[in-house]
């Protein structure tokens, strides 16, 4: 039997942390610019504007990342396309950040002063030209907490595409474990990646939400 | 798109639906209790606990809400094995859940605690309550209270995150939806029925904890 030594099962698990960090990084991304639709959506004056985004965001924060993964996965298969697991990944991710960034932000705007809103109306802007010298300046302040802390949960929610075959950290750990038969071992490595990986974050948003209270307070 | 959507195995699957769902929620209904008393335990530690044990609860609390779900539950299921102990899928499954939702409940305790006023302290120690005493019967509820609305958001999203224990081969219902789909082929059928279901679980699960808020907490009188 081949002996693997730490260093062994530690690079590979690093080496597969890349597809971690690419996933993740897609995902916020692409989460993001549909996060901004919806809530563009989600604060417009049309009422069935405001309904798809409500139902939208409801779907999707209502059931398990894990089934969209596997709808994304078969049902993307329906249409004929052979659907390789990053697409689905990729995919089911984006639409599941993009609910909760959607909801983040949304609560980020109406948390702005209505004094806002009708004093730049006053000045004659449109609802568009409100929203991106007004409303959007002051609202993106608080808003990097809670979307800091949202990319720990994207970091996290990765872990489950390992579940429909995509090769990242959590696929690697247990592809190491069937090799080497040390699961104590690789799955405490495992977990002290993904800890490496989301720390910093939580505790950078932690810090960055104490600064903004204290700011206010200062007001 | 040439698929013809067939839900005829429904009528001879329905038993492994039903048999997941009760198992979905004997998972959340136990880590729900268990959890929010761990969370509460943890909260008062590191709210007002003792000096030496903060940082122990602090680290456990950091490493959960920093892993994913998935991961503790391998750790739990296929490491522990190797320490001598030895566990079935649904004990494992049961651990898992409390010790996630107890770590993330103990953050959104500890903030109900610590938004307490503080004369609601000085208060209980003016009657001659002993610290814990005071936290029992002033503090504790009135915090809870306060947080009750976030603490179930994330008792649903620990019911959600549940799907995951069909990896350890723990007989939720994702585990059935894998059974089906498995059995008949009809993948993308059987996964959209068990979404359904899960949101239908999920709404449902939204409105017992607001009932059990509202016979928990003291009601004020309507002016």
């Amino acid at each position: 039997m081949i002996e693997f030594t730490i260093w062994d099962v530690l690079r590979n698990l690093l080496l597969a942390s890349r597809w971690t960090i690419v996933l993740s990084l897609v995902s916020f991304i692409g989460g993001g610019l549909v996060g901004l639709v919806l809530l563009f959506l989600r604060i417009s004056r049309r009422k069935w504007a405001r309904a798809v985004a409500k139902y939208y965001i409801e779907l999707f924060q209502g059931t398990p990342l894990l089934m969209q993964l596997f709808i994304a996965f078969f049902g993307l298969g329906l249409f004929g396309i052979d659907v390789p697991a990053w697409l689905a990944a990729g995919l089911a991710l984006i639409l599941w950040s993009a609910a909760f960034l959607g909801e983040i932000w949304r609560g980020c705007v109406e948390a702005i002063a209505k004094g806002q809103w009708e004093a730049s109306a006053s000045l004659g802007m449109g609802r568009l030209q409100q929203m991106r010298y007004v409303i959007l300046p002051q609202a993106m302040r608080i808003a990097v907490p809670p979307t800091v802390g949202f990319s720990v949960q994207v970091i996290k929610g990765t872990a489950l595409t390992s579940i429909i075959g995509f090769v990242e950290l959590s696929k690697a750990g247990t592809v190491v474990t069937n090799a080497t038969f040390q699961p104590f071992t690789v799955y405490g490595l495992v977990a002290l990646i993904y800890f490496a990986l989301c720390w910093p974050l939580s505790k950078s948003s932690q810090i960055l939400e104490r600064k903004l209270n204290v700011a206010h307070r200062n007001h | 798109m040439n698929y013809h959507f067939e839900f005829g195995w429904l009528f001879e699957y329905y038993p492994q639906i039903i048999k997941g769902i009760g198992i979905t929620i004997q998972l959340i209904a136990i880590g729900a209790v268990a959890g929010i008393s761990l969370g509460i335990v943890c909260a008062w530690v590191r709210a007002l606990g003792p000096l030496w044990l903060k940082p122990v609860v602090a680290a456990y609390v950091e490493l959960i809400r920093n892993t994913p779900f998935l991961i503790q539950l391998f750790f739990i299921f296929f490491g522990l094995p190797s320490l001598g102990l030895q566990l079935s899928e649904l004990q494992a499954a049961n651990i898992a859940m409390v010790v996630n939702l107890g770590a993330y409940s103990s953050e959104i305790i500890r903030a109900g605690i610590q938004a307490t006023p503080k004369g609601q302290f000085e208060a209980g120690a003016s009657l001659a309550m002993t610290p814990f005493e005071t936290f029992r019967h002033v503090v504790l509820i009135p915090s809870l209270q306060r947080i009750w609305p976030a603490l179930s958001s994330q008792v649903v999203i620990v019911m959600l995150g549940s799907a995951v224990v069909s990896q350890i081969a723990a007989e939720d219902l994702t585990f059935a939806a894998n059974f089906i789909q498995s059995r008949t082929f009809r993948a993308f059928e059987a996964y959209m029925v068990s979404t359904a279901v899960y949101l239908l679980l999920a709404v449902l699960l939204r409105q017992v904890l607001g009932t059990v808020g509202w016979l928990i907490f003291p009601r004020r009188a309507a002016k």
